[in-house]
């Protein structure tokens, strides 16, 4: 079974981010930028089960700038096969990713596409759903723990009272969650040996997807600053003020 | 309390002082182009960052000590030691024949930088290890190479270097470890060594340990020292472990700093069978050994900017955040502390010492390479001429830059720099060392003006001297980058006539040449790291002007060399005068009359 791994490249987690001063975006120049850390999550998952021998090739993905280059490079230390990148300089948006995605899967025929629950920068989490909708395949999503038999994949997804267990039928689509899995650090040969796989290049065009973007940002803006806060004396005094406060009836 | 590699710096000094990219042009380093080397420094990081850095702490806390024999080292060493060998970092430098990568030294040093900024008492292991391999793949036979170096580089086993005695310490010449051969072929090692790093340990099956000893009739001092590999369990011709061998640990020192490292007294042979295998020829023992020392001298030369450097990220992350006074000849307010103009001086200063150091171990390190790969004989020379004159440079600055610092930028901290749970104590106590092993700094500074000044005449001073004058000399006369000039044309002019003084200095004037040595390494490492700062400042505002790069970063870079030009590097020619004033004042009390 091959494997598909979508990657993307996204401001580092422990990165501050600024907003630009003309409010049109957060800012991107000269900051480090990383794999994001759901995706690497999806890369490990993959790894594991070629390690296992359940999965023959893992391909990884990524749409976005040529500089996510480096992104595929490191999904390639930590085990993965080969790189296909899609170079765009604009936004990139769900709907299109999930659209090239469909397109890609068309010509890959993996067995299943791990991609992570959501991206740091936007958290919109819908990738995964579209991609899985676009293909008409089942979907586990926010996966815990991935257990890929012949011809089926049981998921177990992080739900809001719990855990929940389904079982989706092969070809299908998996979105990771935090503890599916401990990402492992690219080894020195691994990094070495990386340089050597093959990464493809394309273009939207190349899949006659239009990736031009449907959603207008109006601003982006500093979440407001956290006020000082009081001490109350008693239990009594926290219910007045939250009532006075409005938060409570 | 976090640690943040600080990649840019990292790998702008590769660039433009270590040129990295020249290396990459050399027969067996194709491999080290500028996008593996982003991703080794990222990688490494990683662990630096993540595993290392949370257990300084620990190991300062609970530190390694020996009980009956076992040395225990503190929880979580294990862990981080597996995933930095497992990792393959520990080959990173070494020969490909035996599973090393092959990647220069330079880079390996950039490495050791970052996992010694995480945790200095840790880093020391693999460092001891990147020696061994070292002596090893220059001195050891066909077949010891294929017996040791395998597991050493994949961290499967770790090294030690064995020279030190009670009655010998400087004075390596003075060791009385015996070696006698036995009728097998091998040699029966005997006596004992003091404050062996990592002499002892359970982060290992096995452990290689060098040791210098004098075999039967072997000539008095240097001359008759003679290196053995002494596994602590012996090692079958199939590289399975066979029996323990008669080498343990006596004790561990109760020690200042670096706790998590554990310095170990060693008896070897005291049941009369320790084995050992020697290195090399009888009596060449002192030339293997300078191998791993010349090593270990840059790498523990980067213990003093990579404390530095961590000393500095805490400081600057305090005095973000402490609100302390109003600002002199400011409003009423109080403001935090980064805001006073006293605090910002000592952030600059330990900045700046701190990318000075590291911009020299750099370059010591890529002359090392130059000197291994360069297939042109002259320039092979000249590159090891620049290696050898720089190491005791990069060993004694770095290292007092690294006390010197950690000290100011613990000082930033107030109060709570002298309370532990600020961690600044941790780097203060842990920096102390490094200017004491490895040779002291003293010893450093006479190894600067006894044999590396004199080296082939003194071609390799003065080509370095030529060098950098012409850079300054071709540096424009105005604007920032101008700013500098006066001060680095006084700086060389001053180092020029300093060390032509020194080489005059024959006979009885070689007291004197004693007693200028060390101000004279300070005045060496203050005018080349400026030097070294202003190159990276018109490499910065190059970029700058072809708009390339993070103009924040680059702008940073002009503002750090002009500071330590204009504001440190005065120190510089002012030393002139007591580097040539001579012995007498040092002598001028006679020793019975210095009490009181
Ligand atoms: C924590 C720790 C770890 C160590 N690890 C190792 C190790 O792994 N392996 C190992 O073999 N050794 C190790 N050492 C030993 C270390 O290298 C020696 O302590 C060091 O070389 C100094 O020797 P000494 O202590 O005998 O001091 P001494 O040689 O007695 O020196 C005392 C003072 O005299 C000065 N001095 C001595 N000779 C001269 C001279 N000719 N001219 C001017 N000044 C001079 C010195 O600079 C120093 O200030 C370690 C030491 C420590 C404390």
């Amino acid at each position: 079974m091959k494997i598909l791994v979508p990657v993307k490249r996204v401001v580092d987690a422990n990165v501050k981010v600024r907003v630009k001063p003309d409010q049109s975006g957060v800012e991107l120049a000269n900051v480090k930028m990383s794999m994001n850390p759901f995706d690497e999550i999806s890369v490990e998952e993959a790894v594991r089960l070629k390690e296992k021998g359940v999965a023959t090739e893992v391909v990884v993905v990524s749409v976005g700038p040529a500089q996510a280059q480096e992104t595929l490079r490191t999904a390639l230390a930590m085990g993965a096969d080969r790189g296909i990148l899609v170079t765009t300089d604009g936004p990139t948006e769900s709907l299109a990713v999930a659209k090239l995605l469909a397109k890609i899967v068309a010509e890959e025929a993996p067995g299943l596409v791990i991609l992570g629950k959501q991206a740091i920068d936007d958290d919109a989490n819908q990738t995964g759903q579209m991609l899985a909708a676009l293909l008409g395949w089942g979907q586990g999503t926010f996966a815990s723990k991935v257990e890929p038999t012949a011809d089926t994949v049981s998921v177990t997804r992080e739900i809001d009272g719990g855990l929940e267990t389904v079982e989706l039928k092969l070809p299908a689509v998996v979105t990771t969650d935090l503890r599916l899995n401990e990402p492992r650090y690219a080894s020195l040969p691994n990094i070495m040996k990386a340089k050597a796989k093959p990464i493809a290049n394309k273009t939207p065009a190349d899949y006659g997807v239009d990736v031009t973007p449907r959603l207008t940002t109006l601003k982006v803006t500093e979440p407001p600053k956290r006020s000082a806060g009081i001490k109350v004396k008693t239990v009594d005094e926290l219910i007045e003020k939250l009532k006075n406060s409005g938060v409570i009836a | 309390m976090s640690y943040t590699p600080p990649l840019a710096e990292q790998r702008f000094v590769l660039e433009t002082i270590a040129r990295i990219d020249e290396l990459q042009a050399l027969p067996g380093f194709e491999a080290a182009t500028p996008d593996l080397v982003e991703a080794v420094l990222t990688e490494a990081g990683k662990l630096a960052a993540d595993l290392f850095a949370p257990l300084n702490v620990v190991g300062d806390k609970i530190g390694s000590k020996a009980v009956d024999g076992v040395v225990t080292t503190p929880p979580g060493f294990k862990e981080a030691y597996n995933a930095y060998a497992e990792g393959g970092w520990i080959g990173l430098g070494a020969h490909p024949e035996h599973g090393g990568q092959g990647l220069p030294f330079v880079l390996a040093s950039a490495v050791q930088e970052q996992i010694t900024s995480a945790n200095m008492a840790f880093s020391l292991c693999p460092m001891l290890t990147l020696g061994a391999i070292e002596a090893l793949q220059a001195h050891a036979s066909p077949e010891q190479q294929a017996l040791y170096l395998a597991p050493l580089i994949e961290g499967r086993w770790t090294g030690t270097m064995n020279l030190t005695e009670p009655q010998a310490g400087s004075d390596v010449g003075a060791l009385r470890a015996t070696a006698t051969p036995a009728a097998d072929g091998t040699w029966r090692v005997k006596g004992q060594k003091i404050f062996i790093t990592w002499g002892e340990h359970d982060l290992t099956e096995n452990i290689v340990h060098l040791v210098l000893a004098r075999t039967p009739d072997a000539p008095a001092g240097t001359k008759g020292i003679s290196l053995f590999i002494v596994p602590k369990f012996l090692v079958n011709a199939d590289g399975s472990l066979g029996a323990r061998n008669d080498a343990r640990v006596v004790s561990t020192e109760h020690k200042l700093g670096i706790h998590g490292s554990p310095t170990c007294t060693m008896a070897f042979g005291d049941n009369d069978d320790c084995v050992g295998y020697l290195v090399g020829a009888e009596n060449a023992g002192m030339r293997a050994m300078f191998t791993m020392m010349n090593h270990a001298r840059i790498n523990v030369g980067l213990e003093g900017v990579a404390i530095a450097e961590r000393a500095y990220q805490q400081a600057l992350t305090f005095a973000g955040e402490r609100v302390q006074s109003a600002k002199f000849g400011g409003a009423r307010e109080p403001v935090r502390i980064i805001e006073h103009a006293d605090v910002r001086r000592m952030l600059m200063t330990v900045r700046a010492f701190t990318q000075a150091a590291r911009a020299i171990a750099y370059l010591n390190a890529a002359a090392v390479d130059r000197a291994h790969a360069e297939a042109d004989a002259a320039k092979k020379a000249e590159a090891q001429g620049l290696a050898d004159l720089l190491t005791p440079v990069t060993k004694a600055f770095s290292t007092d830059i690294g006390v010197e610092m950690s000290s100011l930028a613990l000082q930033v901290f107030g109060g709570m720099g002298f309370i532990e749970e600020t961690g600044a104590a941790q780097h203060y106590r842990d920096s102390r060392i490094a200017p004491i092993y490895e040779g002291t700094n003293g010893i450093q500074a006479l190894d600067l003006v006894g044999r590396k000044l004199p080296m082939d005449g003194g071609r390799h001073w003065r080509s370095l001297l030529q060098r950098e004058r012409s850079f300054v000399g071709g540096l424009p006369k105005t604007g920032e980058l101008g700013q500098m000039v006066p001060y680095l044309e006084d700086a060389i002019e001053a180092l020029q006539t300093a060390s032509v003084w020194i080489s005059g200095n024959e006979g009885d004037k070689l007291a004197d040449t004693a007693a200028g040595a060390t101000p004279y390494l300070r005045m060496f490492g203050l005018t080349i790291g400026a030097s070294l700062l202003a190159r990276q400042a018109a490499e910065a505002a190059r970029r700058l002007d072809v708009g390339e790069g993070d103009p924040a970063f680059l702008k940073a870079k002009i503002a750090t060399a002009r500071f330590f030009a204009e504001q440190l590097l005065p120190a510089a020619p002012a030393l002139l005068g007591p580097i040539t004033r001579g012995a007498d004042l040092l002598y001028a009390i006679p020793e019975d009359a210095l009490p009181g």
